[in-house]
């Protein structure tokens, strides 16, 4: 629910028909200047994949998104939303889920509880239609059966589905993706995958930062290169893959795709 | 490790004689090396030397029944339990008018009532349960044991003593100490600079000072600072002065609990919205003390142990009161002293056990069974 006010502010007209507006933004971790700089505007119902080796600032960047880091300088919004200081975090958290690396589930509840506990709490919906949607979205992320499981009892790729019904059942319109497959086994990777690219297809505007290439290229509307905290290359996937501008952008798929 | 080989053994040797187990069974846990077996014949030595002596004393050469010193002047005379039980009421009661005791008992009985249920996880209700023991129970304690209206004769505190003060100053300072410590651990990891400051002040004050200073201070030097009869009661005092020191430690068993919880619960939590009381008590906390039971519950044990040092201000607790009947002259005998020390030490160690067997069972529950608050 946006606060009524924020309609008079000039930021949400600029980014009138874009879930994501960042202009010049830069930030620093200490003395180290991790993201220079940074321009990018993305559409509602657009997928964006983000690669780059590591320590080059795109997991910053998409924790940015939802205010996890704070931005020293720049202008961001979301979703229609402001982000300047704490100003606007909650409500922009309300409407950008997200998906991490280490799953992140809380260990004490079960896969259930897991994902009812944000809807109960933040959304303030009783506990039984909660456990419905809760129910809803395991389904759809096919592991509606594990539902009384904790965490610990499941797989690596059950519990990133997990994580990531969890994020919907929040109904963002945002979600962001901070390297979801790379702490798993490589059997269990396409499971999650297949998960996102439902989604992908499903129409939901989506941030990914992500090395799977062959995702990628089936879901992603656009491709972000960073390097060193820049964002070096911006194409449609079939360009960025096939004739790429940058040099270190050759080097970086060069050894990923190991052609 | 030693109970699944036991078990396989059990399995293995079921046909075969229960000597043949037993001597299997020793060969493995008792004497596997010369190292274990020297240390399980010197234990043997130990426990020949000692537990035959402490049962002669205990049970066998000890008085069991009598009115008065005669009783236990014998030859080899062991333990003087008569000492005991003639003075059991002043050790659990210390001068309470004899009249009121029934207040004391129901007291106890509310007390054990409310605390049972809520200690065994299968019971339901754990939220009115709570509600009982946070709310309504201190009021109905401090009605019972202190009366002065509807009815219920005043009794005032100096005259409460033995177990009810150690109880009612373990349990006050306990009950006090855990939610102010993990308000301060949470103030000590706290972003907000003056609220950290203040907290880490407040721990390392309390921390580096004595509890018989702080109880000195409570009981001596605190009275001069207010007006003439604008004091109030001396055991609110030490109440207050304990529940302050025993938080500061407390809240260092919880922060290393809340260090222990990984970022990555923290950005989950906020990833979904949930502002910071949120994350913090549905998040943090189940998981933060959950790791540190073992923490919580050694510091219950040691402020129950230290509750004895309010004898030095004038108040009797179990150790105190026993301590001034020892020297009535008419149970002046050889043995009584060791008598009412072991008496002491012997009801000191059933709760501390009581204490650390709970927590032992509760991590086990909560290690099998990561969770129960749906």
């Amino acid at each position: 629910m946006a606060d009524p006010d924020t309609n008079n502010k000039p930021a949400k007209n600029a980014a009138r028909d874009g879930a994501i507006h960042m202009r010049h933004l830069d930030k620093w971790f200490g003395a180290f200047h991790v993201l220079k700089d940074i321009s990018l505007s993305v559409r509602k119902g657009e997928k964006i994949v983000i690669c780059g080796p590591s320590g080059s600032g795109k997991s910053t960047l998409i924790r940015c998104i939802n205010g996890l880091e704070t931005h020293e300088k720049g202008e961001l919004v979301v979703d229609g939303i402001p982000l300047t200081g704490s100003a606007g975090l909650d409500e922009v958290r309300r409407e950008v889920g997200m998906v991490f690396q280490s799953f992140n589930l809380f260990p004490h509840m079960t896969v259930l509880q897991n994902c009812a506990l944000a809807p109960i709490w933040v959304r303030r919906k009783t506990r039984a239609e909660a456990e419905a949607r809760a129910l809803r979205y395991l389904e759809r992320v096919r592991i509606p059966d594990q539902a009384h499981k904790y965490p610990e009892q499941l797989s690596g790729g059950q519990q990133q589905r997990v994580a990531i019904a969890r994020a919907l059942c929040m109904e963002p319109r945002i979600m962001l993706f901070d390297e979801p497959t790379s702490a798993l086994d490589p059997e269990m990777i396409k499971e999650v995958l297949d998960v996102m690219v439902d989604l992908a297809e499903g129409g939901m505007t989506m941030i990914c930062v992500s090395h799977e290439m062959g995702f990628a290229r089936r879901v992603a509307d656009k491709m972000i290169f960073m390097d060193e905290g820049v964002i070096l290359e911006e194409a449609p996937p079939s360009q960025f893959f096939s004739k790429p501008k940058h040099e270190r952008t050759r080097l970086f798929l060069s050894q990923i795709l190991h052609d | 490790m030693t109970n699944l080989s036991d078990a396989k053994i059990l399995r293995r040797d079921r046909q075969t004689s229960i000597l043949a187990y037993g001597w299997h069974w020793a060969r493995i846990h008792l004497f596997s090396s010369w190292m274990n077996a020297a240390l399980t014949l010197s234990a043997i030595a130990l426990l020949w030397l000692t537990i035959p002596a402490l049962i002669d004393w205990l049970i066998i050469s000890a008085s069991w029944t009598g009115e008065s010193r005669e009783a236990c002047l014998n030859e080899n005379q062991g333990a003087c339990w008569p000492f005991i039980f003639e003075k059991w009421e002043q050790f659990i009661y210390g001068r309470y008018p004899q009249e009121e005791i029934w207040r004391v008992n129901l007291v106890f009985l509310l007390a054990f009532g409310g605390a049972l249920p809520m200690l065994i996880p299968a019971v339901p209700w754990k939220g009115w349960n709570a509600l009982f023991l946070v709310v309504i129970f201190p009021i109905l304690c401090l009605y019972l044991l202190s009366g002065g209206v509807m009815g219920l004769p005043y009794v005032e505190s100096s005259r409460w003593g033995g177990l009810l003060v150690t109880l009612l100053i373990a349990g006050v300072g306990n009950a006090a100490a855990l939610p102010l410590g993990i308000l301060l651990a949470l103030g000590r990891r706290s972003e907000m600079r003056i609220l950290r400051t203040l907290c880490v002040l407040f721990i390392e004050f309390w921390r580096g000072i004595p509890l018989i200073t702080v109880l000195f201070m409570a009981s001596v030097m605190l009275p001069l600072f207010f007006a003439e009869g604008a004091s109030f009661d001396k055991l609110l005092r030490c109440l207050i002065g304990v529940a302050l020191f025993s938080s500061a430690y407390m809240a260092e068993v919880v922060r290393g609990g809340l260090q222990a919880i990984p970022q990555g619960q923290h950005d989950a939590a906020r990833a979904l919205g949930m502002g910071y009381w949120r994350m913090t008590i549905l998040i943090i906390l189940p998981q933060a003390l959950k790791i540190v039971i073992p923490g919580i519950v050694n510091s219950f044990i040691a402020l129950f142990k230290d509750t004895t040092l309010v004898l030095i201000v004038g108040l009797f607790d179990l150790l105190g009161i026993i301590q001034l009947h020892l020297a009535d002259p008419n149970w002046s005998t050889p043995q009584t002293h060791y008598t009412g020390y072991a008496f002491a030490a012997l009801l000191f160690w059933l709760f501390c056990f009581g204490m650390s067997r709970y927590s032992q069972y509760m991590e086990r529950r909560l290690g099998t069974e990561p969770s129960h608050n749906g």
